[in-house]
């Protein structure tokens, strides 16, 4: 049975935005840490270290997770995506990225990554949400800058793009 | 010279910000890796609102693996000073707590170690021994004469108290027709950014230096008084502003402190040192918002014309007071009289400290508690005269033709048209629309209400403001503060390209795309040309007292200053392009890239912008380099308060009008926003989108204030919301769409025209809502925020008793804030009553049936100390227990009191043990009444009462065991009948 | 606020599970979707010595239908009970589910998670008690079952002991003939219920149950009542929740609630009844 002991570091492997990917960790290591620090992917953010804020929001198997309240070695063997592996190449952005810039869904940017994590995997499963659903959607994360309009209009815009209906701009 | 093609200003484009917020690549504080040897801090804080710290024994948490040092207050004060207040009194305000706490969640020690982990693991050990003092939280309770004090050098916790008079006051209420009244109390909140505070600070001690990388937002004037708490020259404190900073509202004005801890961390620990603040530490203890209670009154004609206001304003600062507050008091000063034209005004402001953490700026800095005063008091006026409050407002307006206007108080209002503003929002309909669909509500018996509130929205602050807290003698001693010195840099690199550099520190504003978007116009060129970076440097930038990103001083301030040093360069570049091409200065323009003369001459915009570099001597006689060029912009308007304290707090003054028609549920308490109006006029608009965002984002923030936000205290000082489930924010399903409307006149006193625009909501919203949950339910006397059980209450309906014989009452209501755990009940032990008592008495047998008690010492037959392990589901935590027996009766009753302290917090408590013969035994019968401090209460509020229900509950059932051992079985027995008696 | 030490046993049979918890008894913990656990550790509230992760026992993935109960173990996501076909049977578990936090967090947080934690304003274990469900308890020797309500017996407390874990809940399915309905009212969406019912109709009974109010979810059976004698079986089960103060509302608050939103979810069970 593997026992990882509180004191050492052990090798965990994973796939990180579709590479594999491993890191060093204690078991008490966060997964917020792990990403930020040991791996050097910083968009992940960290608001409140206690699942609330929702800007440590990553995809873990395909759904949404806190990486807060996920410890790095929880990662062992599973498919992580971040902020990082959402735009098609560096120099460009997603659809659904545009659409924040677009419709300025985001001030500071700290909470960004997390709502376009969700919003990402939430899409996938849902592509005609209504805005009640969106903005439920959104509710599960905190943004002190926007007021969330603009977030739920970019949202809703990316989702009539990518169901091929065209941009609503 | 041509005028400038106004390309791109006013103009929505998309930021330059945005891509690399998007993809992941912003560069926050801890973004941005540290040296190699960094060590990491984190802050053991304070469980008590006020104690005396006894001793601190550092040595367990020194020998922890990875621990590198541990700092204590007392380390603090041999190398620094006390950091200054904004007022003179003789308190020493440190940032670390030495030799008394006065707020739960006061630094008390840091611990540096190599990682955060290890660090926090080390703050388990260090042992704090605190003697607990009453605490004082009720900032009217806390300035009454004979009060313990907080500090005992200060000669009382009132601090400041002026009375400033304008007009003739005493005049207009004496010939007043009727005077109406109001008292309110404005909660705490906080701007509770995303991001928390970071800083990294390292120290050189063969120069002298201290070099702090920190998202401080300014205002800079804290950087003298962080030079100065540090014993080092300005130019020996080095601050460093990340890129990126996670939104701030005021907040990050509150790293200086921290910035001042960290630093000696860095110097006592011999290597660099970061500290990012968790988000319980920010909730805790970062930047509050004060809460101050205000006596409102105005003389008023009987037409519902105001003649005179008498503001009488308590100010709770926290337990120190420190710089720039009392500053959230005087912020307003000059426009106390709102919109209105109000010419006699009478101010009395006290500043008061508690037992609560320091205040400082928050958005909306002194707005919210003005206008919650000044418009509910329009409203009540409205109500006691029968008149509509929108007639009221109308009646009391700065008349249209009236600018540059001078209140009252000393501001001088730039421009504006407040009736136009509000009769276009008011009009089309809206306001006869509210009120049609509040006239069909009520019809149907439901509850609901209109508000409206009209503010005036200050920004750009005069450095000076805050010196009318002294008298003018003392200002008249100080010397004259004032202005509001704007910076920015244009330069221009070899290959021609424009760059441009500020000394603001944006927290998500989009600076950097507005600023390209002017400096694009100033030179014809495109905004993508222009390359903006905020990273502010003291040690390298061109700044000053006033910079910073706060009282919304962007737009009007900052950007143009970036103008203007963009036009200095423009317009000696024209000389050069004349020179060029044989043509006068003033036939030159930019346009497309290019620089073109009026004969058709024309080069691209870099052939020339460069030449400077390249060939200094082609320069005409008497024109200087076009490589770089610094403006400093302070506007005149910004003069010092006089001889009279009239005092022009703030350069701009926007305008707002908010309406509002809300639902209220009088069971749930709920208020549903049916519909929600806000006209801004806040000048030339130079970015609509960004307008937009901000006054969306204010809006939320407001929301929260209205309906979830307090920092909210026990009446023994113990803190309340220390995490995101206590402390709420709204979230996307409670904020409800809003109507934006504009009216633009522009400002004359600012290079761009425009004025400020992110704090307006801030100030208007809490109270047009709570004008309209008054509306709806008739009612005067409105707190908030305005929690459904709040909401609820204020709607008198009898409560159907409880059945006949079921034992339940309806308990007392407790006092707001009061957190005492209070509960009674009874057990049967099957032993004889002089066994229990012996028992009881025992102090062995005792601690033996103390849940979780190991280690006792006893110090007298009824006195005892142990260590014992209390934990409710998995909630556990060791703590130190102190237990006694007093008011023996033998063998009837008992008190029993303990109190415990451990790293999750404090409790103390007592209870009246009573034994009662019964049939086969004896019925032990309790009350009990307990506190509950420190971190457990912050953040685990919900769980407190079951905890000492069930910690209660295993006593009583270790006690009959331990009185009758020999019963099998009895334990769960007992168990049963304690969960069954228990009330 | 980073967690204290603990070592972390992956955990690749049920047996290696419970031969961790018997031999570290209250120190260890078990550790699936992480959602309630980890605010707790990364604020140091608990600090176990050891954390049994069970996610990897295929055996604990997969809900069942057993007769008339959905089976679901304990590496039960929430959102995978929600979008199960087997969740169709139980349209009390469908209607309280959504209100269940947020959408991030229900994709993480299992369903026995939440019935280990036992937060009296949950829906999980609101849900249990409501429908007289059970938990499936085991240790290395031994498994028992234990009815929901005896199962929480306090706030934050359970029957569980240190030793056991949580194997399985079983949720009955819809009774035939009877109808159901849930209402929460919360301060923000996705907060914990300041007031949740549950609510079973059937042509002779009503049962009703509540969270948030009592530190357990407390149900109530009475026959079809109407008019004020419904009034009157309300307010009695208001009064005998002996609500309290909190922060987040008054008691009165609640009894309120409870007379209002229990007629209202019992209005609705009946109407879906017709
Ligand atoms: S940091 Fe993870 S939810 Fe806030
Ligand atoms: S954009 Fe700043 S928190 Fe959302």
């Amino acid at each position: 049975m593997p026992r990882l002991s509180a004191t050492a570091l052990h090798d965990v492997r994973f796939t990180l935005n579709g590479r594999p990917a491993r890191v060093a960790a204690e078991p008490r290591l966060l997964a917020t840490d792990a990403l930020r620090h040991g791996l050097g992917l910083t968009g992940t953010h960290v608001g409140c270290e206690h699942g609330v804020c929702g800007a440590c929001t990553i995809l873990i198997d395909g759904v949404p997770a806190r990486a807060c309240l996920t410890l790095a070695v929880q990662f062992e063997g599973r498919d992580v995506r971040t902020v990082e592996g959402l735009a098609p190449s560096p120099d460009r952005l997603s659809v659904l990225q545009e659409a924040f810039r677009r419709h300025h869904a985001l001030h500071c940017g700290f909470c960004t990554a997390g709502i376009l994590m969700s919003v990402d995997a939430f899409l996938k499963t849902t592509p005609d949400p209504d805005e009640h659903l969106v903005r439920e959607v959104v509710g599960g994360h905190l943004c002190r800058c926007t007021g969330y309009s603009a977030i739920v209009a970019a949202v809703l815009d990316a989702a009539a793009i990518l169901r091929g209906d065209g941009s609503n701009v | 010279m041509r005028a400038e093609s106004v390309a791109y200003t006013g103009q929505s484009l998309p930021r330059v910000e945005d891509a690399a917020l998007l993809s992941g690549r912003g560069r926050f504080i801890d973004d941005l890796g540290v040296r190699p040897g960094t060590l990491e801090a984190a802050i053991l804080r304070s469980p008590h609102a006020h104690a005396d710290i006894l001793s601190i024994d550092t040595s367990a948490a020194l020998a922890l693996p990875g621990v590198v040092a541990v700092v204590t207050g007392r380390d603090l004060a041999a190398l620094t000073l006390p950091m200054v207040a904004g007022l003179k009194v003789n308190v020493e305000n440190w940032p670390m707590a030495v030799e008394r706490v006065r707020y739960v969640g006061e630094p008390v020690a840091i611990v540096v170690a190599q990682t955060r982990y290890l660090a926090e693991d080390a703050l388990d050990a260090i042992a704090v021994d605190y003697a607990p003092k009453p605490a004082l939280l009720d900032p009217v309770a806390s300035i009454e004469p004979g009060a313990a004090l907080l500090h005992d050098t200060s000669g009382g916790n009132l601090v400041s108290d002026r009375r400033f008079s304008y007009g003739d006051p005493e005049g207009a209420f004496a010939a007043a027709e009727r005077v109406f009244e109001i008292t309110v109390r404005y909660p705490r909140n906080t701007g509770a950014p995303m991001e928390t505070f970071g800083i990294v600070a390292d120290y050189d001690p063969h120069e002298g230096v201290y070099d702090i990388l920190a998202n401080f937002q300014g205002p800079f004037s804290i950087h003298t008084v962080l030079a100065r708490t540090l014993k080092v020259p300005g130019n020996r404190l080095r601050m460093r502003m990340p890129p990126d900073s996670g939104g701030s509202f005021g907040v990050k004005q509150g790293v200086a402190p921290y910035a001042a801890l960290i630093a000696v961390a860095a110097r006592i620990a011999g290597r660099p040192v970061k500290w990012i603040e968790d988000r319980l530490e920010h909730l805790v203890g970062a930047v509050a918002a004060t809460n101050r209670v205000t006596t409102l009154r105005a003389a008023v004609t009987a037409e519902g014309r105001i003649t005179a206001l008498d503001f009488d304003q308590i100010e709770d600062c926290g337990a120190y007071p420190r710089a720039p507050e009392p500053a959230t008091l005087y912020r307003m000063h000059g426009n106390m009289t709102g919109a209105y034209d109000i010419a006699n005004v009478a101010i009395r402001n006290r500043v008061a400290l508690t037992n609560k953490a320091p205040t400082g700026l928050v958005r909306g800095f002194g707005g919210p508690q003005v206008y919650f005063a000044l418009e509910r008091l329009v409203q009540s006026i409205a109500v006691g005269l029968g008149r509509d409050p929108l007639d009221v407002i109308h009646r009391n307006l700065i008349p249209a033709g009236a600018f540059p206007y001078r209140t009252a108080t000393g501001a001088l209002y730039d421009s504006g048209d407040f009736p136009a503003a509000v009769e276009t929002a008011a009009g089309a309909g809206r306001y006869a629309e509210l009120a049609a669909r509040r006239d069909k509500a009520r019809a149907e018996g439901r509850r609901y209400g209109i508000g409206l509130a009209a503010v005036v929205e200050p920004s750009v602050s005069n450095m000076g403001y805050i010196t009318a807290v002294l008298t003018p003698q003392e200002r008249a001693k100080a010397g004259p503060k004032n202005g509001a010195q704007a910076s920015a840099t244009v330069s221009i690199d070899p290959t021609g390209t424009v760059s441009v550099t500020t000394a603001s520190t944006p927290q998500g504003q989009g600076h950097r795309t507005v600023l390209a978007q002017v400096v694009a116009d100033v030179f014809g060129l495109a905004p993508s040309d222009v390359r903006v970076i905020c990273e502010l440097d003291t040690g390298k930038d061109a700044w000053s007292i006033a910079s910073g990103n706060y009282s919304s001083r962007f737009a009007a301030a900052v950007a143009g200053a970036a103008h203007m040093a963009a036009t200095r360069l423009r317009d000696r570049l024209a000389r050069v392009a004349a020179a060029q091409f044989q043509a006068q200065a003033g036939d030159i323009s930019f346009a497309d890239g290019k620089i073109v003369a009026v004969g058709g001459a024309s080069a691209p915009f870099a052939r020339i912008s460069a030449l400077s570099h390249w060939s200094p001597g082609v320069l005409p006689e008497g024109v200087e380099q076009t490589i770089r060029e610094t403006a400093f912009w302070t506007p005149p308007e910004l003069t010092a308060p006089d001889a009279a304290d009239l005092v022009n707090s703030s350069l701009c003054h926007g305008f707002i009008f908010d309406m509002c028609g809300v639902e209220v549920d009088e069971v749930s308490g709920a208020v549903r926003i049916d519909r929600y109006v806000t006209m801004h006029d806040c000048g030339r608009v130079l970015h609509p989108g960004m307008v937009e965002g901000q006054i969306r984002g204010a809006f939320a923030q407001a929301l929260g204030a209205s309906f979830f936000e307090e920092l909210a205290y026990a009446e023994d000082g113990a803190f309340l919301t220390g995490t995101f489930a206590d402390y709420l924010l709204p979230t996307a399903t409670e904020v409800p769409d809003l109507d934006i409307l504009h009216l633009e006149t522009p400002s004359p006193f600012t290079p761009l025209g425009a004025k400020g625009v992110g704090e307006g909501n801030c100030m208007s919203t809490p109270v047009c809502i709570a004008n309209a949950v008054a509306d709806a339910l008739g009612v005067a006397d409105i707190t908030l925020p305005l929690t459904p059980a709040r909401v609820a209450a204020l709607v008198e309906r009898p409560e159907p008793a409880p059945p006949e014989g079921a034992g339940a009452t309806a308990k007392p209501a407790g006092r707001p804030g009061d957190r005492t755990l209070r509960g009674e009940g009874s057990a049967f032990v099957p032993a004889p009553r002089e066994q229990v008592w012996a028992t009881l008495l025992d102090a062995d047998a005792l601690a033996s049936i103390i849940p979780g008690c190991h280690g006792v010492k006893k110090l007298s037959p009824t006195h005892f100390t142990a260590d014992v392990t209390l934990g409710i589901g998995p909630v556990k935590g060791r703590y130190k227990a102190d237990v006694m027996l007093s008011d023996l009766d033998a063998p009837n009753a008992a008190t029993l009191s303990g109190n415990v302290s451990g790293a999750l917090g404090t409790g103390g408590g007592a209870g009246r043990v009573t034994l009662t013969e019964a049939e086969g035994g004896t019925r032990v019968a309790y009350v009990y009444e307990a506190a509950v401090g420190g971190k457990v209460a912050a953040i685990g509020g919900r769980l407190l009462d079951g905890a000492a229900k069930a910690i209660i509950g295993q006593f009583f059932a270790a006690l009959a065991r331990r009185a009758a051992p020999d019963r099998a079985g009895l334990f769960a027995r007992l168990l049963g009948m304690l969960t069954g008696g228990h009330k | 606020m980073k967690p204290a030490a603990f070592d972390f046993v992956r955990a690749e049979t049920l047996e290696e599970a419970l031969e961790t918890l018997a031999s570290h008894g209250g120190d260890a913990r078990v550790i699936a979707g992480g959602q309630s656990l980890l605010p707790m550790l990364n604020m140091r509230l608990a600090k176990p010595a050891v954390l049994v992760d069970i996610m990897g026992l295929p055996a604990l993935r997969a809900i069942r239908r057993e007769g008339d109960a959905i089976v679901v173990p304990a590496g039960v996501r929430q959102a995978e009970l929600l979008a199960s076909a087997e969740i169709a049977a139980q349209p009390l578990l469908a209607a309280a589910l959504p209100f269940l936090g947020h959408y991030q967090t229900r994709s993480r947080g299992t369903v026995c998670g939440s019935a280990a934690h036992a937060d009296p304003s949950a829906e999980i274990p609101l849900c249990l008690v409501a429908l007289g469900g059970e938990v499936r308890l085991r240790t290395r020797r031994k498994a028992r079952r234990v009815k929901a309500a005896d199962f929480f017996t306090g706030m934050m407390t359970t029957a569980k002991a240190d030793d056991e874990m949580i194997e399985a809940v079983a949720f009955p399915v819809a009774q035939p003939g009877s109808a159901y309905a849930f209402k929460e009212y919360s301060r923000r969406h996705g907060d914990f219920a300041i007031v949740g019912c549950a609510a079973r109709v059937a042509s002779d009974a009503i049962d009703l149950a509540v969270c948030g109010v009592a530190d357990t979810p407390e149900r109530r059976s009475f026959p079809r009542l109407a008019g004020s004698a419904l009034d009157d079986a309300l307010n009695a089960f208001a009064w005998a929740l002996d609500a309290r103060d909190d922060l987040h509302a008054s008691a009165r608050l609640r009894r309120d609630l409870v007379r209002a939103m229990g007629r209202a979810v019992i209005e609705e069970a009946e109407r879906c009844l017709a």
